[in-house]
Parts: structure tokens; sequence; C-alpha cells
């Protein structure tokens, strides 16, 4: 997967690259404008992040350029302005997603997961089954090592939610928006809390451990070796 | 100072065509006026007075004349010349008086006025301007008379006597009496708007006063409070006026003052802490895993930093009018039960109880900032509660078109004095700003945002053993 990514700032550009390099993607760093559109109408792409305010030609322009030319590559576009105007703007000029600065890397890994799944047909299995933990989707029951375990609803979605994005680290403003549907930040540990009564019923009594903190960044589910 | 005074006037006088003239100016105009038209009324009724009394005078002195001529003829009635004799002596010692007595047959017997005076007031009485009855006013040449005629009857024979009065003394006396009258009133009317002119002035000290201690003012200087004991009554109630604008200025001022140093307090915590950490951490190598660590460790407090970065920047957009909420229609039931849910976790392993009672008709709102504004007082209520308590919401339709969610927990009392800062930014009713699990204090700031930008308001009210925060929606 090749990501192009378009961001003056030097350190943003820097850490940029070099978080998604170690997330498994091929990244291609442009410093400009210009040098960002020659790249994305010379190379193919999987998708392509890109800074709203370049000094020389600003995002809006290379993306508008790029619709132009029937390139349909996924825009994700990032910027410093939280208004409403701004993302709309995006949007209709062909973006598929924005982020606004500050913004958290893992929720910026996420976004470009999602956009990367997109277009593939979602999984519709009924079963997942990560190591010794079976969802079963349908019935909303889970079992461990062939215990059936109690859950409650919200308790199934988040075990779902975290299973579903294997290996993904999950901020707690995403747990709290796809399972709560609590679409802001909120300074409650709410999600801690959540999290810690799934791993009593999920992790506790089992090995390996399944559901691990990512300090700073959220939570994720997963096969690992350490820690 | 000079530069706002400057920026102040052109504008002022632009807008106010009407009151650029001073205030003493108009005010002396129109005493002037006043003044003038009473005077001239006054001089008026002197004159129309001074003058009537002249009339009743001469009437009275020609009906006197009148009466003497009578009974000299009823003296000397039978003797032609001893009457003649007897009227050229009738009246002696006066001057500018003439009579004139003619027979039943008109003819002369005796005149001592050089013309025909019968004649004279009988055309002056029926067409001319007679004062009186009988009195008439006539003009002979240069001279003005009164003059009066009536038919008497003396044993048997009627005769008509016609008197008259040289009236020029009384005329100069008038002229010289109108002149000398205009002179007073004119000096009295002078003196008079000088002294309104004066008073007014005078009466304005206060006013200049009152400037001067305005221009004191400055915004280092606020607590400036003018005393409404030192200047008139009339003014008592622009100086309260006035020291009430300067209290409400003073308090944003000060919440200003304290909003930034707050800002920079609440940015220096985790900005010291990263840097000291950091400091220390690079002081020597270290292991691995004291890296990892510290990195961590920095990434909390850069977190917090954003957050709040975030939160003020929300805030700040609100206060510029940005914030401008999607209106659906809610039920505010749902929206609660919502939140609750979301908090329960967090509730039961505090064991606190979440509870919601009562309902309310839809409002039309934005979900996500109606449910943003719910959690936040739904967790500060969580935070302040311990275990075995309840958090209680409250929906409810007021009489009065409104709908109020109220947010009630068991907590200790906020003090009255403490209860409308707590909308205030970066406000904390504990000083000692405890930060553990607390936001940076903005929660009830982004609350009142929210609401208010529904055009609705937010209340709180405290007593010993329960606080509760109410919304007050538009329906």
């Amino acid at each position: 997967m090749r990501i192009l990514v378009v961001e003056d700032e030097v350190k943003t550009g820097d850490y940029l690259a070099q978080g998604l390099s170690e997330a498994g993607f091929a990244v291609e760093l442009a410093r400009n404008g210009l040098d960002g559109h020659h790249l994305a109408m010379t190379e193919p792409f999987d998708l392509i992040i890109l800074d709203v305010m370049l000094p020389d030609v600003d995002g809006w322009r290379i993306l508008q350029s790029l619709r132009g030319a029937q390139q349909q590559t996924p825009v994700l576009f990032l910027t410093a302005r939280d208004d409403i105007d701004d993302r709309v703007k995006g949007l209709e000029l062909g973006a598929d997603d924005y982020l606004t600065k500050p913004f958290a890397f893992a929720e910026l890994l996420a976004r470009v997961r999602t956009l990367l799944r997109r277009g593939a047909v979602p999984s519709q299995a009924d079963k997942i089954t990560i190591a010794d933990l079976v969802l079963d989707l349908l019935r909303r029951r889970a079992t461990r090592a062939g215990r059936k375990i109690s859950l409650s609803q919200k308790e199934f979605s988040l075990l779902e939610l975290l299973a579903r994005r294997q290996g993904e680290v999950l901020t707690r403003s995403i747990i709290a928006s796809h399972v709560w549907d609590m679409n802001f930040d909120s300074d409650t540990n709410v999600i801690d809390v959540a999290i810690r009564r799934l791993r009593g019923k999920i992790d506790d009594e089992f090995t390996p451990k399944l559901i691990h903190t990512v300090r700073g960044m959220g939570y994720t589910l997963d096969i690992e070796d350490d820690e | 100072m000079m530069n706002k005074t400057d920026l102040i006037d052109p504008s002022a006088k632009s807008a106010t065509k009407a009151s650029h003239f001073s205030l003493t100016a108009r005010v002396t105009l129109f005493v002037a006026l006043a003044i003038g038209i009473s005077l001239v009324l006054i001089v008026q009724l002197v004159q129309s007075a001074v003058h009537r009394h002249f009339v009743d005078q001469d009437a009275e002195e020609l009906q006197e004349m009148t009466t003497t001529i009578t009974l000299v003829l009823s003296e000397n009635v039978g003797e032609r010349n001893a009457l003649v004799e007897a009227l050229s002596r009738a009246i002696t010692g006066y001057q500018g008086v003439f009579f004139e007595v003619r027979a039943q047959d008109d003819a002369i017997i005796y005149s001592s006025f050089a013309g025909d005076l019968s004649a004279l007031v009988l055309a002056e009485g029926s067409g001319g301007h007679a004062h009186d009855a009988h009195v008439v006013t006539a003009e002979v040449g240069n001279t003005t008379f009164r003059a009066a005629s009536r038919v008497v009857t003396v044993a048997g024979q009627q005769f008509r006597i016609s008197t008259a009065l040289d009236t020029d003394f009384h005329l100069q006396f008038m002229s010289e009496f109108r002149s000398s009258l205009w002179l007073i009133m004119i000096l009295a009317g002078s003196g008079t708007i000088l002294a309104a002119w004066l008073a007014v002035r005078q009466g304005h000290a206060p006013v200049r006063h009152l400037s001067d201690s305005l221009r004191t003012v400055q915004a280092d200087r606020l607590s400036v409070r003018l005393d409404p004991n030192a200047v008139p009554m009339e003014l008592r109630d622009l100086v309260s006026s006035f020291n009430l604008m300067l209290g409400r200025l003073e308090e944003s001022f000060a919440r200003l003052t304290h909003f930034s140093a707050d800002i920079a307090h609440e940015l220096r915590t985790p900005l010291t802490n990263i840097i000291t950490q950091t400091q220390v951490g690079l002081s020597k190598a270290r292991s691995e895993n004291e890296y990892k660590e510290l990195l961590y460790s920095n990434l909390e407090e850069q977190e917090r930093l954003a957050k709040m970065v975030n939160d003020m920047l929300w805030l700040a957009k609100s206060d510029h009018g940005l914030l401008k909420p999607d209106r659906e229609s809610l039920d505010l039931a749902k929206e609660s039960q919502a939140i609750l849910d979301f908090f329960e976790l967090l509730a039961e392993e505090k064991g606190i109880v979440l509870s919601l009672e009562g309902s309310a008709s839809k409002v039309m709102g934005d979900r996500s900032l109606l449910r943003r504004a719910l959690s936040n007082l739904v967790s500060n209520a969580i935070r302040y509660s311990s275990a075995n308590q309840t958090v209680k919401v409250t929906l409810a339709n007021n009489k009065s078109s409104e709908i109020t969610l109220s947010v009630s927990n068991c907590g200790p009392q906020i003090l009255p004095e403490n209860q409308s800062k707590l909308f205030d930014r970066f406000y904390r009713v504990d000083p000692a700003r405890v930060r553990q699990s607390d936001g940076a204090g903005l929660g009830l700031a982004i609350v009142k945002s929210i609401v208010v930008a529904h055009g609705g308001r937010v209340t709180v009210s405290s007593n010993e053993s329960t606080t509760q925060f109410t919304l007050h929606l538009p329906q």
C-alpha cells in the first residue's frame, strides 16, 4: 500500500512518514505543493494525505486539479482550522475524509485503514475468531476457550469493535463514538472502566491476554507475544 | 484618553445635530424668550391701565363741568345776558377746558371753543371711538380733545351742553411714561437673562466636576466610584448608573484578566512538566524502558494541552457566534438515557446510582451539542458524588413554554457567591485546583455556550445536601 504525504511542516512530515512506514505502508513524502502535485499525477498511490495549508500551492488546488484530471485516489486532508466551511469545502472538492490538527496518530492510522478498506467488500462473516476467542456476531455471543462469557449489549459492541479492528489502536474517542454514539471528546474515564470490566471477563482467567493498553493512545485487541 | 475623545467626538457631533447647541445657550435662549414675552405683556397691560385711568379721570371731569354748567343755567335761566355773563365766569382757573351751550333751537348761547363742539361730539359719537357712552376723543388740528355732550332740561327749557378737555398734556405724559417703561423693562429683561445665564453656567459646575472625575477612570483604575451624594439630586441617577456601568466593566475586565492569567497558568503547568521531565530524562543515559516511560508521560501532558487548546478554540468560536447548532427534533428523555447509559459503568464502579425522572416535549436542537452539555453535567455530578448517592436527571415542561433539564447530585454546597462564577472559564470552586481526573475547568463554560447557542440559559442552585444544574431550553 503506497501513501503520499504532502506536508510542508518538517517535523509533522517526518513523523507522519515514520509512523506510517512503521505501520507497514510505503510512504512517499512531498514537502511542498508542487512536488506533491507532480508525484500524485505521475505515480500510483493508494491514498494521499494532504495538508491544506501549503506555502506554494494550497491543498484545495491540488485536490481540485487531481479530481479535474479524473484522478480518483482517496484523499484525506489535514487542516489546522476547525471550520465547518473548511470541511465542507474539502469534502465538496472530492476529499474522502479530514482530520483537524492536532490529532492523535492512532486516529489518523484508523482513518487511513478505513479509507483503504473502503471499496473492498466488508467481511460478511458471522464469526470472528482471535486465538481462542470466538465472537458469534449473529447471536451476539462470545466464548473463550470454549467457555461462554456473559456480556452486556455494550460490552459485546465494544468487544466486536476491537475484534473487527484487530491490531489497530482505537482511541477513546473512536470507542465512545462507535459504541455509545458520543461524538465529542469527553474527559471522563468511562472507556477505561468499560475496558477494565471487559478485560475482567475476557482476559483475567485466560492466556494469552488479548486486550492491550497502548499508553497515551488507546486500546487494541491482538495476539501479542510480550507485555 | 485623548485618542478616545478624538475618536468619539466627530461621530457624536454628526449623530446629534439637534443638540449641538450648548445646554447653557439653550436654557438662556428659553429664559430670554419667556422673560421677553412676559415683559412685553406687562408693558402693554400697564400702558392700557394708565390710559384707561386717564379716560376715566377725563370723563369725571367733563361730567363735573356739565354739572357746574347746569347749575349756572338753573340759576340764570331767565336773563339771557346775565346767563352768558354767568357762563363766561362759570369755569375759570382751568387750562385747556372748553364748553358750549346751545338752546333748544340749536342756537349757541355761549361757546369758549373755536368751532362747532356739539357737532364734533355728535359726529365722533356716532361712528368714532367712544370710550364712554358720552365721552369721545376728537382731534382738531394738532390738538387732541376729550369731549362730551349732553342735553339737560332746566325750568322746562332744553339745553345742549358740550364740554371738551385738551389731553395733549396726558399724551405727553403717556409717551414719556412709555419710554421709561420700556427702558426699565429692557434693563430688567437683560438683567434677568444674564442672571439666568450665570445660574445655568453655575448650575453646570457639578457636571464639569463630574466630567473631571470621569477623566480619571482608566483601565487600571476601574475601581474608581463617584460619590452620588456629592452631586445635585438631578445628577444622582446618572452617577449611580455610571457607577453600575463601572462595576460591570470592572468585573468583565477582571474576568478577562483572570482568564488570560488562568490560560497562562493552565498551559504552564503541563509545559513545565514536559520540559522538566525531558531535561531530566536526557541528563544521563537511560534504559529503553525509561525513555518509553518518559515519552508516555510527555504524551499524556501533550494530550491535555491539545484538549485544552481545542476546548478554548471551541469556546472562542462560540463567543464569536460561529456555533450554529443544527435544529432537529430531539427527545430529551432518549438523549438523557443515552448519556446515562454511557456513564453507567463509571457510576456503578463508584457505587453511584443514576436515575432519570419526568418527561418533556421535544425540543429543537443539536443532538451532538446537547449530548456534550449533558455529558459534562453528568460527568461533574458523578465526580462530586460519593458511594451510595444518586445522580438524578429530571425533565420537566415548564409553564412558560420552557423545557427544563436538571442534573442534581448530593454533594458539598456551592456558596452563592461562587455560583455565578461556576460558568467562567477555568473556574474551580476548590481553589487548590485538584487536577487528577479533572478537566481544565472549561466544562461548565462549554455547557453555558451550548445552551446559549440554543437560545436557553443554565442556572445552578445549591444547598447543604444537593447541587442542581438546570438547563432551560425554549420549546
